[in-house]
């Protein structure tokens, strides 16, 4: 079912991504992870639909979503230029009941986010403290430089007042000054150090790129996590 | 059709299209899958398919591989939207492993290493539609879609062609499997669109 949507307000978290807020009326509520396809239709009748990871924990009639503008796509730049407020968008969802965590859930949470696959996590992150959880929570982000981290305020602030809540960046281009380390792609230090051991049995969550989602979810495995507990989600340059 | 977006105006398009509606064309192969990538060793991997009845007919790869070979050409359509036209694979069509195999079941759990399942019609793994697959465009498939061997069942969406295949069970009654239990369609039409529960 489609469900139309507007616009309430949009944030710029970097140069290239932004959260669009959007009122949908009769929105059912979601579980943090899940996501949502918005579909948009010309004058002439083309539809296109695409797939955005819900950033928020279930708010009333509001949902977010950010967006990474894809150069050449055809979704993300209209709706990171073009689209104003007030303007109807159809929506539907929630989609996806794998990729979810449940804020009754005690056992530790482990999530490395690639890029912009850092939304998914982040709307864990917000539903645990929504709910007061106090869950062990650990957070990787792998990000190319420090103007690229999505959330960055925000993440700041949770580190510093989330109680049981870590932060870790892995940078692949440019590292901030005082960082220790060169810029790298993400390896087995970075998750055996910023992660949690297997015997405690975390659930993991990982979403990135697909090459960066397979080098990770391979490290996890390797380190002796089992299969069913590390999740994923992939996604392609797909706009 | 859906209310218009002010401004909206879409990727310049031909009118002539192989596409399912709400699907748009990849050249790339991108990957979709809920967990870690099985790595299943040749010498070890085997096809299982069970009867309703508990019957067991099992494939080792060398016998898999030593069986008739198909080399279908077929478009692909992912649930996610994407398309890809015109891949072409190599493997033994389910006809081939079904022949011989007593049953009067109507429905099929295909099963994977790693867990994952997913559920057709029988009628939809017979007549020359549905194959047990290990080559893609003339080499091994790569292990991040699915290789060794995945089920190849392309007049569906994408995810019923299970990856990393371990056997198919054949059941009287029908039950969903892992993305249809997570609110996916149980049949999954592409012509129809029918993505999620209920479409």
């Amino acid at each position: 079912m489609w469900r139309v949507a507007r616009l309430a307000e949009r944030r710029v978290e970097t140069p290239t991504a932004q959260t669009l807020v959007l009122d949908v009326p009769g929105w059912p509520g979601h579980l943090p992870g899940q996501h949502v396809d918005l579909r948009l239709t010309a004058e002439d009748g083309y539809q296109a639909a695409r797939s955005y990871s819900l950033a928020g924990p279930a708010d009333g009639e509001q949902i977010e979503v950010t967006v990474q503008r894809v150069p050449d796509g055809e979704v993300s730049p209209y709706l990171t230029d073009t689209y104003a407020e007030g303007d109807p968008i159809e929506v539907r969802g929630p989609v996806g009941g794998w990729f979810v965590w449940r804020t009754d859930e005690t056992a530790p949470v482990l999530l490395v986010g690639g890029g912009s696959g850092v939304v998914p996590l982040m709307a864990m992150i917000r539903a645990r403290r929504a709910a007061g959880s106090r869950t062990p929570f650990r957070l990787v982000y792998s990000v190319r430089t420090p103007d690229d981290v999505i959330y960055a305020d925000e993440l700041r602030r949770r580190a510093r007042d989330d109680q049981g809540l870590d932060v870790a960046y892995v940078y692949t281009r440019a590292a901030p000054d005082g960082w220790r380390g060169e810029p790298h792609r993400i390896g087995l230090a970075d998750v055996n150090s910023h992660g949690w051991p297997p015997d405690l049995e975390p659930l993991c969550y990982v979403c990135g790129p697909t090459g960066f989602v397979e080098t990770v979810a391979d490290l996890l495995v390797g380190l002796g996590h089992p299969t069913r507990r590390v999740r994923t989600e992939r996604f392609g340059p797909t706009g | 059709m859906g209310i218009v977006s002010p401004g909206f105006q879409g990727r310049p398009r031909s009118s002539a299209s192989d596409l399912p509606p709400g699907q748009y064309l990849t050249e790339d192969f991108p990957v979709l899958s809920a967990g870690p990538t099985p790595r299943v060793p040749l010498d070890t991997w085997e096809f299982v398919l069970t009867s309703e009845t508990g019957a067991e007919y099992r494939w080792s790869w060398d016998e898999m591989t030593g069986l008739p070979q198909d080399t279908p050409t077929v478009d692909l359509h992912c649930v996610t939207r994407w398309s890809k036209l015109g891949t072409t694979w190599q493997g033994v069509s389910l006809d081939t492993l079904l022949d011989g195999v007593d049953t009067t079941a109507r429905y099929a759990l295909a099963h994977s290493y790693g867990g994952y399942t997913t559920n057709l019609p029988l009628d939809d793994l017979r007549g020359g539609r549905a194959w047990v697959v290990h080559t893609y465009d003339g080499g091994p498939l790569p292990a991040e879609h699915g290789g060794p061997a995945r089920l190849l069942v392309p007049h569906l969406y994408l995810w019923k062609s299970a990856k990393w295949v371990h056997g198919i069970r054949l059941l009287v009654d029908d039950r969903p499997g892992f993305w249809e239990t997570a609110g996916y369609h149980d049949y999954g039409d592409p012509w129809r669109e029918q993505r999620y529960q209920g479409d």
